[in-house]
């Protein structure tokens, strides 16, 4: 009798081809899935899935709002991107977001009466600088006391979290502002300029971009990118190479954070245009998913930013017309990121059906 | 009936290589059979299959005249096939006693095995003590408890695979008085090597391969050292003869009083290393592994600079505080033992690899931008020069086999002409052809005055190119020798830690 049986095996060299089409594999998988959940929570997929897919961004409207969220989302994860290509699992981004938004933010509080052209460029170096800072703690610890970067990073997150919580319900406090937690507003000069009359897409945008071409530059151009990449393999090659892992886990941090307090800064001085507690939804973790998802590359994380930043408006969307509870959007980025993960298999394997007589 | 074991046309492939090609022999019971071949010959290949690791693609065995069908090591184990490797398998942390317990696949009572033990090690003289850590351990004694781990399941065939490459010559005596008394008692033996003294000596049949071929399967009666190395190489090598005529009395690098405590049961503490290297020279450090000459190592390339007394001078620089770069920056070139993971990232492509080691004529970055132009034609010579076998430069380094990527990794610290070179097990399993031309290319680079620091425990090798010799042994360094004037035996005594003067 002649049976086929699949066989894992591995290849004698990764596929590119695969490589590309992981993702869109893992997409299509979460879309099939997600079909599966909303028939069984009684929807009618279809509908369902226009809902969260097609409708958020049937407009003009709609795609600012999707370009709003991505960059951030973009912009933290190829900051992330330093770390993991240095297998430094710094998952605090969030915190250093945090950090990013209290510094730029403060300045733009004590700034509030000034109408000046410097007042944006120096909230955006002020949030790079918080940011950075925040994200060098780590740095700091794991290389003097070899602490382990993933929890330390982590519970700085709710340290920064509270610290906002503190300035904005104290000494930060809006004086005519009722007693909501929140701060005075910064003075326009303070704010990011809109990209087109009447959508709120900033110039926070362009930075991201600018910022990724920048990274990608560094990552493919640099000794520096070269570095990273190489003591991300082999911390042993990288001694032999002769390079100061202290100076290469430092940078990575301090990049990571100051992108992510870029991003923070970007939301309250865009959108927002003050302070409060709520100021971003979870962006620094969800990047984590987007860095994953883009496999680390530039490119690939601004698709990523794009597909995540939707299940962030598809849930909205969804709650809006169709009464689906908002998690959906998370089960959605964990479905992603699950079948993305299973499929990375097939990069380095390949399944065989083979001829077998039993 | 008197074959134990019948390979009948066994074939499997790998992605790109034929490893075994339609490869039949028998080898009869009771005997010592040698496999004989290069590394990359399928020898490795063809045992695994023995051993169950590894599925042929084609072809039987049979083993006592019966189909062997095993699909794992427990299997062969139980059907009395048994196997050393090269590289041991055994639990550094745990005591000897505990590695034995572990490596036993059915339920024995422990008065049984102590008895067992006790038998097993009196009859084949192997002694042991129980209680030992692994790790106090010298690679001799490793070996003594994979083979009795092995014998306690009494197999019928026992295949050893280049068991020699660790040890000391006398401990390579004893090894062989043991394998005497196992097929007296009834044993047989498979014997892989590339050593052919070791087939002359002790086998009484030899299988050669060669490229996932066979090349010839006979007694090992009318067959000379010689006889069995053309049937393995293939081709007659050249001879290497070192030359003294070169060397000029300046002293280049020179290592004074340098020690260096680890408090760290892993590592071996440095005792007041001093030796000197002239200009043009190849000195070599001799010595079994374990003996601090990786921990030596990481302070002559700079990878750790943390020692605890003396100094190393490179013409006339204290350099022991620089870092590898600093180091390279004097045109000082590094090759370490391990290949992957440490003188290449295996996940790399040979141009990015290149990058590793900069020295500063190589201009293969301006202002921390890579100049990609540079590489490409750096990497393409010494792809030439050295004979590299890779579809190309942007082929992973892990695609490469071992010989290879040695030799690239040699030509890449090679081709930046280097005043000194550091090197460590330069021919460390790899083939022979590769060998010979790495070694020949050391000899040249030599000649054009470059310093050239050999550690190694091949014998061979050190004999062949160094023009003088130290051993290391426990962390201290012995005194050197001319090459020329000194004996193998007085060093390898030396290298078992018989120090008579």
């Amino acid at each position: 009798m002649i049976n086929f049986i699949p066989i894992i095996e591995s290849r004698s060299q990764p596929s590119v081809f695969i490589n590309i089409l992981v993702p869109i594999i893992a997409v299509f998988l979460t879309l099939l899935t997600g079909s599966i959940i909303f028939s069984l929570m009684g929807f009618d997929p279809i509908f369902a899935l226009y809902t969260f897919f097609i409708s958020p961004i049937s407009n003009s409207y709609g795609i600012s709002e999707l370009l709003l969220k991505a960059s951030p989302l973009a912009l933290i994860a190829i900051g992330l991107a330093f770390c993991f290509k240095n297998n430094i699992y710094n998952i605090g981004a969030e915190g250093q977001l945090t950090m990013g938004a209290i510094f730029g933010g403060g300045i733009g509080i004590y700034f509030h009466e000034v109408n000046g052209f410097w007042l944006l460029p120096l909230m955006i170096f002020g949030g790079a600088i918080g940011g950075a800072f925040w994200g060098m703690i780590p740095a700091l610890l794991k290389i003097r006391f070899n602490t382990n970067e993933i929890l330390t990073s982590l519970m700085l997150v709710y340290i920064a979290a509270l610290i906002l919580d503190y300035l904005v319900v104290g000494p930060w406090k809006d004086p005519n502002g009722y007693s909501f937690p929140k701060t005075r507003p910064f003075n326009d000069s303070g704010r990011m300029p809109l990209l087109f009359q009447g959508l709120r897409i900033h110039l926070g945008l362009i930075i991201t971009l600018v910022l990724i071409f920048i990274s990608w530059f560094v990552f493919s151009k640099t000794m520096f990118g070269f570095q990273l990449k190489v003591s991300g393999f082999s911390p042993v090659a990288a001694r032999y190479a002769g390079f100061n892992q202290n100076i290469i886990i430092y940078s990575a941090f301090a990049i990571c954070g100051a992108f992510a307090g870029i991003a923070g800064l970007g939301e309250v001085s865009g959108p927002i245009g003050l302070l409060y507690r709520d100021i971003s939804p979870n962006y620094g973790f969800t990047a984590i998913i987007v860095a994953f998802l883009g496999r680390l590359h530039p490119i690939g994380i601004i698709l990523a930013a794009l597909i995540i930043a939707l299940t962030y408006l598809g849930a909205e969307d969804a709650q809006l017309f169709m009464q689906i509870p908002p998690a959906v959007g998370f089960v959605f980025q964990g479905l992603v990121l699950f079948y993305l993960l299973g499929a990375e298999v097939l990069i380095n394997y390949k399944i065989v059906f083979n001829k077998k007589i039993i | 009936m008197n074959d134990i074991l019948k390979i009948n046309s066994i074939t499997k492939t790998f992605p790109r290589v034929i490893a075994n090609k339609n490869i039949s022999f028998s080898i009869k019971k009771n005997s010592v059979h040698a496999l004989l071949g290069e590394n990359g010959a399928g020898k490795s290949t063809l045992v695994k299959i023995l051993y169950g690791l590894l599925k042929p693609d084609q072809g039987e065995i049979y083993f006592n005249g019966s189909l062997l069908k095993i699909s794992s090591p427990s299997e062969a184990r139980k059907k009395g096939i048994g196997m050393v490797f090269q590289h041991f398998s055994l639990f550094e942390s745990l005591t000897v006693r505990e590695n034995l317990i572990l490596g036993i696949d059915e339920k024995i009572s422990y008065f049984d095995l102590k008895n067992k033990l006790k038998d097993i090690s009196s009859r084949y003289e192997l002694p042991l003590d129980l209680d030992a850590p692994i790790t106090t351990l010298s690679a001799g004694e490793k070996q003594r408890v994979e083979i009795v781990r092995i014998l306690l399941q009494d197999p019928q065939l026992l295949i050893m695979d280049e068991p020699t490459s660790v040890l000391t010559p006398q401990e390579v005596t004893n090894l062989f008085k043991t394998l005497d008394a196992l097929v007296k008692e009834g044993c047989t033996i498979l014997y892989i090597t590339h050593k052919l003294e070791e087939v002359i000596s002790l086998c009484n049949e030899v299988t050669i391969m060669r490229n996932g071929e066979l090349i010839d399967s006979c007694s090992i009666k009318n067959q000379t050292a010689e006889t069995l190395a053309i049937k393995m190489l293939g081709e007659r090598l050249g001879e290497i003869k070192t030359d003294y005529s070169h060397l000029s009395e300046k002293i280049s690098f020179k290592v004074n009083n340098l020690s260096a405590q680890f408090n760290d049961p892993f590592l071996t503490d440095l005792k007041e290393i001093n030796f000197d290297v002239k200009e043009g020279e190849i000195f070599g450090i001799a010595g079994v592994a374990g003996n601090g000459q990786s921990e030596l190592m990481d302070f002559l390339t700079g990878e750790n600079t943390l020692i605890n007394s003396g100094s190393i001078i490179f013409n006339g620089k204290n350099i022991e505080t620089f870092n590898p770069k600093n180091r390279r920056d004097l045109s000082i070139a590094f090759v370490p033992e391990n290949r992957l993971g440490h003188s290449a990232v295996p996940e790399l492509t040979l141009s990015e690899n290149i990058l590793l080691s900069q020295f500063p004529n190589n201009n293969f970055s301006n202002y921390g931008i890579i100049n990609h132009q540079n590489i490409e034609i750096y990497v393409d010579q010494v792809i030439k020069d050295f004979n590299v076998v890779t579809p190309g430069s942007d082929a992973k380094a892990s695609s490469l086999s071992g010989g290879n990527l040695q030799k690239f990794v040699i030509g890449r610290e090679i081709s930046s002409n280097p005043k000194l070179l550091i090197i460590s097990h330069p021919t460390w399993g790899i083939d022979a052809g590769a060998e010979f031309s790495i070694r020949e290319s050391l000899i040249n680079l030599s000649k054009k005055g470059t310093s050239i620091i050999v550690i190694s425990q091949d014998l061979d090798e050190l004999f062949e190119i160094t023009h003088r010799i130290s051993v290391i042994f426990n962390g201290s360094l012995s005194s050197s020798h001319k090459t020329r004037d000194v004996s193998v035996e007085k060093i390898g005594l030396l290298m078992g830690g018989h120090t008579n003067d």
